[in-house]
């Protein structure tokens, strides 16, 4: 600590040098958060996916529907625990930059198939007892105004009712939260024997995709075999997956997310890297006789070395911590805007944290060739510098 | 600060010293069999004209660089057997430093420049404030404890240069030029500074100087030329 004064003091040497420098390593991090957010966004819910939960779609395409009576023959299958199913509504509040999803379930089902969603026992009773009933995920009640008792209009691309109107009026009966801060709490569910009854002919009966509960997580793969082999060769055929490779499956289309971010955050950190270690040689290079006269005074070579690295980690630490700051503050703003395109659109801790390490390591090998120099100078060399 | 006793046996032993520089082909022979002593409490001036050796002897005597070939022992501790870790330890302890053109740190203050020596040892911050306080009493610059030094004058660089040399109480106080950038009304004040410090706190300097006038105010002067004495060891 007694060396800080020192340090800070080379730093603010040159202050628009090192103010620039400090921006970019600040906008670096920024960029880190948001693209951290956005692979959360979009695969984050495979690590929260159930590990005991498969998901049974249609063979060919997910938008082609399943049979509803697939239910109780899933649910002799050994190894399944019980199954539930959903179906793709695709409604539209008001407008359709109003994106979030809404899906007519079986309640009881539903509920025991996603404990992380909570929903207070006198509101699912409600749902129980009211066939217009919806429970919608906080972040839409609140995007809304929703709140309970209120109804609420949304409009079906996709189904239509017998008196070929496609509005839907449902019933707020629960506003249900996450268990943990990635659950997403945008959609709405509402009762699936409402809607199968309300639906004109086609499609009734039918589904969008199963969710199984199976018994052991460990015999996941033979559970899917399973299901699958029943129903081979029938028209609807099926492929079971586990859900989290399902929801991998989604992001895969917009290609190798994982692979996309991590492409996009090396080229930025490279060209960081290239700024901060100028900045870092540049400095040094300018101060050969001051490390000459600190040489002379005493200080050792891993000193005048652990010197020039604690600079450029100080320079690249303050940066990193504003930037993921920054992000981190943003993101909840950008989360509203974004709202049903990116349910889960938020800074993970975790990745703060790998963002604060890579801050250090960022200053270390920035710091590093500057470092050597400054340890290999000749004091005698260096002095005549000055 | 402490006194040192001006009659203690000697500080500085130079044994046949030779110092060779390489040019990338070239030998540069800046010393030659050099030998000298320096007892403890004088004030030694070492005289000659531009490329004679005098810095580079200076710089062997206080562990900046090392000799080709000979000795050099400062208060018994031979230099040329310390590696670089240890003779720059050993330069914190033993050696004050005092430069031509100051080579002040000039995004620290005064007192903080002064501070610099004793971060390398143990002391609380209490304490190096105090040693900051007195070492700048001595050279009479406690006003100017907080400027930097781009406000200071030059004379008043090099007090402050001369209290940084002062701070840690070293063994020895070695000086280059140290009057070389400063006019006459400067200089002298800097020689007076350094005649007090050895005559009434009892430091070694040894000081290299091309000026007669700065030389005069050393106990003893040595003259060197195409790196030798050019009278010899003198005693």
């Amino acid at each position: 600590m007694k060396f800080l004064h020192l340090i800070w003091s080379n730093l603010r040497r040159k202050k628009l040098r090192t103010s620039l420098t400090l921006l970019s390593i600040v906008v670096a991090f920024i960029l880190f958060g948001f693209l951290a957010a956005i692979q959360e966004a979009l695969v984050g819910g495979v690590a929260l996916a159930g590990a005991d939960r498969l998901i049974v779609r249609e063979k060919v395409s997910i938008i082609n529907l399943l049979p509803v009576s697939y239910e109780a023959r899933m649910d002799r299958i050994p190894g399944v625990d019980f199954s539930t199913h959903q179906t793709w509504f695709g409604g539209v509040y008001q407008d359709p930059k109003n994106f979030f999803m809404q899906n007519p379930v079986e309640p009881e089902k539903f509920l025991k198939m996603h404990p992380e969603i909570i929903l207070p026992p006198d509101e699912e009773k409600a749902w129980l007892a009211t066939r217009t009933g919806a429970i919608v995920g906080r972040r839409t009640a609140e995007r809304f105004g929703w709140k309970i008792g209120d109804k609420v209009p949304i409009r079906s691309t996709i189904w239509t009712q017998p008196d070929g109107s496609q509005t839907w009026t449902f019933d707020i009966v629960g506003i249900y939260d996450g268990k943990d801060k990635g659950t997403d709490t945008t959609p709405m569910f509402f009762r699936y024997d409402y809607f199968d009854e309300a639906r004109q002919q086609w499609g009734k009966g039918q589904v969008g995709w199963y969710t199984i509960r199976i018994k052991d997580p460990s015999q996941a793969a033979e559970v899917a075999k399973r299901v699958d082999e029943e129903f081979e060769n029938s028209p609807a055929e099926t492929k079971t997956e586990p859900e989290g490779a399902f929801i991998q499956g989604w992001a895969s289309q917009l290609g190798n997310i994982v692979f996309i971010v991590a492409a996009i955050l090396s080229a930025v950190f490279f060209t960081i890297l290239l700024v901060t270690g100028n900045t870092m040689a540049q400095a040094v290079r300018e101060r050969t006789g001051e490390l000459g006269v600190l040489k002379a005074i005493g200080f050792t070579n891993a000193q005048v070395v652990a010197l020039v690295l604690a600079e450029s980690c100080l320079l690249t630490v303050i940066g990193g911590v504003v930037g993921l700051g920054l992000a981190r503050a943003i993101t909840p703003v950008v989360a509203q805007n974004l709202a049903g395109l990116l349910p889960m659109f938020f800074l993970p801790t975790h990745d703060l944290f790998i963002g604060f390490g890579l801050s250090i390591a960022l200053g270390l090998v920035t710091g590093i060739f500057p470092a050597l120099q400054a340890m290999r100078l000749r004091v005698a060399d260096a002095l005549r510098r000055m | 600060m402490s006194e040192n006793n001006a009659n203690s046996g000697t500080l500085v032993q130079v044994e046949r010293v030779g110092k060779v520089f390489h040019r990338g082909s070239e030998e540069i022979h800046v010393l030659a069999d050099l030998s000298l002593k320096v007892p403890a409490g004088e004030f030694l001036a070492l005289m000659g004209p531009s490329g004679s050796g005098k810095t580079t002897l200076l710089n062997l005597i206080g562990g900046l660089d090392r000799p080709t070939n000979g000795s050099v022992a400062v208060a018994g501790e031979r230099l040329d057997q310390l590696s670089d870790h240890a003779l720059a330890a050993w330069r914190a302890r033993h050696i004050g430093f005092v430069f031509q053109l100051y080579n002040l740190m000039p995004v620290l203050t005064a007192e903080r420049n002064v501070e610099l020596p004793l971060l390398l040892t143990h002391l609380s911050r209490a304490e190096r404030k105090k040693h900051v306080e007195t070492a700048l009493a001595v050279v009479g610059l406690s006003h100017r404890a907080k400027h930097y030094p781009r406000t200071l004058s030059g004379g008043e660089q090099q007090r402050v240069g001369i209290a940084r040399g002062i701070v840690t109480d070293p063994t020895l106080l070695l000086c280059d030029e140290p009057t070389g950038d400063l006019d006459r009304k400067a200089g002298d004040e800097i020689l007076n500074l350094l005649q007090s410090l050895n005559r009434e706190h009892g430091k070694t300097i040894v000081m290299v100087t091309h000026d007669p006038h700065a030389s005069a105010r050393a106990v003893r002067t040595l003259h060197l030329d195409k790196g030798q004495l050019s009278n010899g060891e003198v005693k």
